[in-house]
């Protein structure tokens, strides 16, 4: 049995207060992708949004949908001042196979489900580096691909993490 | 469940979404590649989303509060970090010197040149590096109400680091000379040689592009910018030459060059407000602007503007160079 949620969480009608906890979820992925770090350290950020934009598709479909991936993403382009609706679009995409998928995902053994985040993390920098060389000719190193592998190294904690918060909010 | 407004099971099905969302993203994606209409949506947002960059930058901001604090004494800190600024200013001042006695020795330049007197220059922090792994870009603490502008030069103690290239109230954007897509004007000190340096997204490499076999490049060589196109100011330090390649295969000499500037060692960078002796009669040539923001044609028309020789003149798609000269 999950421990009973915070007091101020509970005086909230269920509706809002799963839409604050996913709202507070992002921002969180959204502080940690632009925190300052070292220039070395740069190709082994996971991309925090996406993982948690493919766990509440996955979790809850009914909330956290293209929509939200769309938002979330163009609120990236806006953070990192790219192209207005280049990570939107990336997002989108995410969201969308992971609404597709998001039984099977939740059936997978955890390390299945990880090589699925790598090839969904890696589908989003895909997008994003088409449209980048769309753009602008972009130099493509191998060490733009290490993102989604640390991404999905790190996907079964963020998963144990993310379903506790969910569990004992009890976001439905 | 069925009566919940927003996400309720009756709203459209989730391809029907996707498309929607897609073709909006294209849209966006168009207008803010092709026109200007987005850029007040952009700073309106990006004003709406400052509170999350600057939780972002919070740890290391109190991180360095408590090590003042731990530091000692207050006024010998304060009394430092003046110290430490006009220390930076002077090198700045100092950093022109070199082009300028090489300017002496040619006298071609010595006609066209001292439109520079004096540069109003002031300290900014920076904020924030981009850690998007194409864009080499920072953020300032310093924006409009500073009197800061778009296109305004950017340099540190040893170089030019690049531009601004947007503009809010309470900060600005910087795009780095190595930012790709990025160009910059510039002359060699040794013989004057005009041409164009390029960012390649490589933190410590620039490349110079659409240079020729017989021209004269050397190793060794400091490009200096030149003060065509009218965004950076004559004789700040840009680039050292590395390496140079000549692949008969190609057109152009590969030639590589590494910043000046200390891109990424920075915490602090000078912005500058070039003032000119003369006015200016006739409006800039449009100054070379990064590709990704306002369209691809400025960089090319600057490097038509300067090509450096007859044979470096030939955009880059014709046929190889070598072959025409043979018959």
């Amino acid at each position: 049995m999950p421990a009973p949620p915070p007091v101020f969480l509970m005086s909230l009608r269920p509706n809002n207060r799963s839409r604050l906890v996913i709202a507070l979820t992002f921002i969180v992925a959204l502080i940690l992708t632009m925190l300052p770090g070292p220039e070395w350290a740069r190709p082994f950020r996971p991309d925090w949004v996406s993982l948690v934009l493919i766990y509440w598709c996955m979790a809850t479909p009914q909330r956290v949908g293209v929509g939200v991936g769309w938002t979330v993403g163009l609120i990236l382009d806006v953070l990192y001042g790219s192209l207005l609706g280049e990570r939107a679009l990336a997002e989108t995409l995410v969201a969308f196979l992971t609404l597709k998928l998001h039984l099977r995902m939740r059936m997978f053994p955890r390390w299945q489900q990880a090589v699925t985040v790598l090839v969904l993390v890696a589908i989003n920098h895909l997008v994003v580096l088409w449209i980048s060389d769309l753009v602008a000719h972009t130099p493509v190193r191998w060490s733009y691909w290490t993102s989604s592998v640390v991404s999905m190294l790190i996907w079964p904690w963020l998963f144990i993490i993310l379903r506790d918060v969910r569990r004992r909010a009890r976001v439905s | 469940m069925l009566s919940s407004p927003g996400w309720s099971l009756r709203t459209p099905s989730v391809l029907t979404r996707f498309v929607i969302f897609t073709a909006l993203s294209l849209a966006l994606m168009v207008l803010d590649h092709r026109g200007q209409q987005l850029a007040k949506v952009r700073a309106g947002l990006s004003v709406v989303f400052y509170p999350i960059e600057v939780a972002a930058t919070l740890p290391a901001r109190a991180g360095e509060s408590v090590l003042k604090v731990i530091g000692g004494d207050r006024a010998l800190r304060e009394k430092y970090d003046k110290l430490a600024t006009r220390q930076s200013l002077l090198e700045a001042k100092l950093e022109r010197y070199e082009a300028l006695k090489a300017q002496n020795t040619h006298l071609r330049k010595l006609l066209g040149s001292a439109a520079l007197v004096a540069d109003r220059a002031v300290v900014a922090k920076i904020l924030q590096v981009n850690e998007e792994p194409f864009t080499r870009e920072i953020v300032i603490a310093k924006g409009s109400r500073d009197g800061v502008r778009d296109g305004q030069p950017v340099i540190d103690n040893h170089g030019i680091m690049g531009q601004v290239t947007e503009v809010d109230p309470e900060q600005s954007r910087v795009t780095l000379i190595t930012n790709p897509g990025h160009a910059i004007p510039v002359e060699d000190t040794r013989n004057g040689l005009r041409t164009i340096v390029f960012g390649t997204g490589d933190e410590d490499r620039v490349a110079v592009r659409y240079l020729t076999a017989p021209t004269d490049i050397k190793v060794g060589d400091l490009l200096v910018s030149s003060g065509i196109g009218g965004t950076f100011p004559f004789g700040y330090p840009v680039a050292r030459i590395t390496s140079i390649v000549n692949n008969p295969n190609e057109p152009f000499l590969d030639i590589h060059a590494r910043p000046i500037a200390h891109l990424e060692y920075n915490k602090e960078v000078l912005l500058i407000w070039p003032t000119r002796a003369r006015p200016e009669k006739a409006p800039p040539p449009s100054p070379p602007r990064p590709l990704s923001r306002d369209g691809s044609q400025a960089p090319v028309a600057a490097k038509r503007g300067i090509a450096p020789s007859e044979a470096g003149a030939s955009p880059p798609g014709t046929p190889d160079s070598g072959t025409r000269h043979g018959h």
